[in-house]
C-alpha cells in the first residue's frame, strides 16, 4: 500500500511540474506584454519596460519559474489581474461554488445511470435495453450549450418555470435552490447518458460470465442474481470512470457555467484566459491537473476496494 | 485481358478484376451497414449533412453574411426567410447550410491526423516496449490527465484561433486516445506469428508495424475515430460558443448560439436553430458509432 501511494504521488507531482512548466513558458514566453497588459495601451515604451523590470519579469525563464515554485509551496499565488484580489482568494471563492454544483449534479448521475445501465445490460437487445441505449446515446451527443438552450427555452421562455441565469445573487425573486436547477439538469443530462453506456456495456459482458448462468440454473430469482451476483462485478470498469466525472464536472462545466452565468471555475478560467490574467490562468491549470490526477488515484483505490483478488 | 501481370505491377494499374474488387467490397460493407438501425439512421443524418454542406452555394436561399436590414423589425421564421433571421437580419437557414462546412472538414480532419499520430505513438509505444514505451504512455497521460476545454482556452487564447490552430489542437489532445487503444491492440498483437515470420523475414521495425500490426488493429479503431468525430463537433460547437472558435463573421454554429443566446427570451429561434443542427450532426456520428460497434461484436 505505502509503495502505491509513493508510486502515485510521484507521478502526481511529476505531472504537476511538467503542465506548470508547460503553462508559465507559454504565457510568459512575451515579458513586454505582462506590463503591456497592466498599464493598457496608452502607456509609453519606457513606462511598460519599468514595469517589466520591477516585476523582475526580464530574468531568464527558469529563473523566475523556480522563483514562482517556491512562492507557490509558501502559498503565494500572485495577484489576478482580471479581479484585483489575491489568486488564492478568487479561486477559493469560484471553486467552492462549483463545488457545490458538482456536488449535487454527482450526486444525481451516479445513482441515475446505475439504475439505468444496469437496468439495461441485465437483457441485453430487449426492448428496455434498446430505449435506454439509444436515449443516452442521444442525449450524450447534444451539446452542453445546445442542451442548455433547448432546456431555457421550454422551462425559461415557455413555461416561465425557472429562472434563465444562475449567478447565485438572490435578485429577481429566485431563490438560489431554484436557480440551480437548470445547470444540474444539463450537467446531468449531459454527463449520465456517457456513464449509463459504460455500465451497461460492462453488465452485459458480466451477465455472460459462466457464475451468472451457475446463479440462474441453480433456480434463484433473477432479482437476486442481478443485485448480488451481477451489480458488484459490473461495477469494477466503470468504477473508475465515474471516478473522472468528478474532474469533468470540476474543471469540464466551463460550458454550462457560462450559458447560465454561474460564478464558477470553469467560467473564471475563461475569464482569465480571454483577459490573459496570466497568474489566475497558472494557478487555475495546476488546480485542474491536480484535481484530474488525483480522482485518477481515487479511482484506482475504489477499483482496488470493489475487487477483493487485488490487493496492494 | 491477355495483359502480363508484372507489366500492371510495373505500371500500378491493377487488371480489371482486381480493380473491381475493393469496389464490390465497399458495396458489401455498405451493404452491411444496413443491418443495423443505428448505423443507417446515423449514416443517413451524416449523408444529409455532407450533401447539404457540398450544395450550400446553390441551397442557401442568400449570402450567409448578407444583412436583411427591413427584417430586423421582425426576425422570427416567414416566407421570406424559412428559419428567420438573427440579431442583425442574417438569413438563418443559409448561415446553417454554409456552417456545415467548416465543421465536416475541420472534425475529420482532426480525427484523421489523431489517428495517424495517435497510431504512430501507440504502435512505437507498444511494440518496443521498455523505456520507449514508458516514455510515450506517462507523456500521454499526463495529456490526458488535463481538462482539454481548459488546454484549449489556454493554447487558443495564447495564438489566436483559426481553422488550423484548432485542427493542431484537436489533433494534439485526441491523438493520446488512440494511441492508447493502439498500444493494447499492439501488446497483443506482436506476439502472434505473422509478425515473427516478418521479422524472420528481415522486415523492418516500421514496416512491420504498418503492413503487419496496424490493418489487425483497425476494428475497434473506427469505432473510435467516428466516436471522436461526434466529439470533435461537439468541442468545435463549444470552442465557438465560448468565443475562441472560427472567427466572425464567416457562419459558425456555436458562434451563432453565442450570438444569440442572450436574446432567449425574445427570440428563441435564433439560437435554437443552430443548437438542433449541431445536435443532429452529432447524433448521426455517435449512432453509426454505435450501431458498427454492435455490427462488430455479431461477427
Amino acid at each position: 500500500m505505502a509503495r502505491f501511494f509513493a508510486k502515485h504521488a510521484a507521478f502526481l507531482l511529476l505531472t504537476l511540474l511538467v503542465v506548470s512548466f508547460l503553462v508559465f513558458t507559454l504565457n510568459e514566453f512575451s515579458p513586454g506584454a505582462v506590463g503591456r497588459k497592466i498599464l493598457g495601451a496608452y502607456a509609453t515604451q519606457e513606462q511598460v519596460d519599468l514595469l517589466t523590470k520591477q516585476m523582475g519579469l526580464d530574468r531568464p525563464l527558469l529563473i523566475r519559474y523556480v522563483d514562482y515554485l517556491s512562492a507557490a509551496a509558501s502559498g503565494d499565488l500572485g495577484y489576478s489581474a482580471r479581479y484585483k484580489l489575491p489568486v488564492k482568494d478568487v479561486l477559493v471563492k469560484h471553486l467552492t461554488n462549483t463545488a457545490l454544483l458538482a456536488a449535487i449534479a454527482f450526486a444525481c448521475i451516479v445513482p441515475l445511470s446505475m439504475l439505468l445501465g444496469v437496468a439495461a445490460g441485465m437483457r441485453e437487445g430487449s426492448r428496455l435495453d434498446r430505449t435506454i441505449l439509444m436515449l443516452s446515446t442521444v442525449v450524450a451527443s447534444i451539446p452542453e450549450f445546445a442542451l442548455g438552450v433547448f432546456l431555457a427555452s421550454v422551462f425559461v421562455v415557455w413555461l416561465h418555470w425557472l429562472p434563465g441565469t444562475a449567478t447565485l445573487v438572490a435578485g429577481g425573486g429566485w431563490s438560489a435552490a431554484s436557480q440551480l436547477v437548470l445547470p444540474v439538469a444539463v450537467i446531468v443530462l449531459f454527463d449520465a447518458g456517457y456513464v449509463v453506456s459504460m455500465i451497461r456495456a460492462s453488465m452485459v459482458e458480466v451477465m455472460q460470465r459462466p457464475y451468472i448462468r451457475t446463479a440462474v440454473l441453480k433456480g434463484l430469482p433473477f432479482r437476486r442474481v442481478i443485485l448480488r451476483h451481477a451489480v458488484r462485478n459490473a461495477m469494477l470498469t466503470p468504477i473508475t470512470v465515474i471516478m473522472l466525472q468528478i474532474n469533468y464536472l470540476v474543471a469540464g462545466v466551463v460550458v454550462v457555467e457560462t450559458v447560465f452565468a454561474y460564478p464558477g471555475f470553469g467560467r473564471m478560467m475563461l475569464e482569465a484566459t480571454l483577459f490573459k490574467d496570466i497568474a489566475l490562468i497558472e494557478a487555475g491549470a495546476l488546480v485542474a491537473v491536480f484535481l484530474a490526477v488525483a480522482t485518477n488515484i481515487l479511482g484506482d483505490l475504489a477499483y482496488i476496494a470493489l475487487d477483493p483478488r487485488i490487493r496492494v | 485481358m491477355s495483359t502480363p501481370v508484372a507489366a500492371d505491377v510495373l505500371t500500378g494499374s491493377p487488371p480489371a478484376a482486381a480493380r473491381l474488387r475493393p469496389l464490390a467490397r465497399w458495396r458489401r460493407r455498405v451493404a452491411v451497414l444496413g443491418e443495423s438501425r443505428p448505423a443507417a439512421v446515423g449514416l443517413a443524418i451524416i449523408l444529409v449533412w455532407i450533401v447539404l454542406a457540398i450544395l450550400a452555394p446553390t441551397l442557401a436561399p442568400y449570402a450567409p453574411n448578407a444583412n436583411d436590414v427591413t427584417a430586423l423589425a421582425h426576425p422570427t421564421p416567414s416566407r421570406a426567410h424559412w428559419l428567420g433571421t438573427d440579431h442583425l437580419g442574417r438569413d438563418i437557414m443559409s448561415r446553417i447550410l454554409w456552417g456545415a462546412r467548416p465543421v465536416l472538414i475541420i472534425a475529420p480532419l482532426a480525427v484523421l491526423g489523431a489517428a495517424a499520430l495517435g497510431s504512430l505513438l501507440g504502435l512505437t509505444a507498444g511494440y518496443h516496449g521498455r523505456w520507449v514505451g514508458i516514455v510515450i504512455t506517462r507523456a500521454c497521460d499526463i495529456v490526458l490527465s488535463f481538462p482539454v476545454i481548459i488546454l484549449y482556452m489556454i493554447i487558443l487564447a495564447h495564438f489566436g484561433s483559426s481553422a488550423w490552430n484548432i485542427i493542431g489542437v484537436l489533433t494534439l489532445t485526441k491523438a493520446p486516445i488512440i494511441a492508447r487503444i493502439v498500444r493494447g491492440m499492439t501488446l497483443d498483437l506482436r506476439e502472434r506469428e505473422y509478425v515473427a515470420a516478418a521479422k524472420m523475414r528481415g522486415e523492418s521495425a516500421l514496416y512491420i508495424m504498418l503492413v503487419e500490426i496496424l490493418p489487425n488493429a483497425r476494428g475497434p479503431l473506427v469505432v473510435d475515430m467516428c466516436l471522436r468525430t461526434g466529439y470533435n463537433v461537439i468541442i468545435i460547437g463549444v470552442l465557438g460558443f465560448l468565443g475562441i472558435g472560427l472567427p466572425p463573421p464567416d457562419p459558425d454554429w456555436g458562434g451563432m448560439v453565442k450570438d444569440t443566446y442572450g436574446m432567449m427570451m425574445v427570440w428563441p429561434h435564433m439560437a435554437l436553430f443552430p443548437c438542433a443542427a449541431i445536435s443532429s450532426l452529432v447524433v448521426g456520428f455517435n449512432l453509426l458509432a454505435v450501431g458498427l460497434r454492435e455490427l462488430g461484436l455479431r461477427d
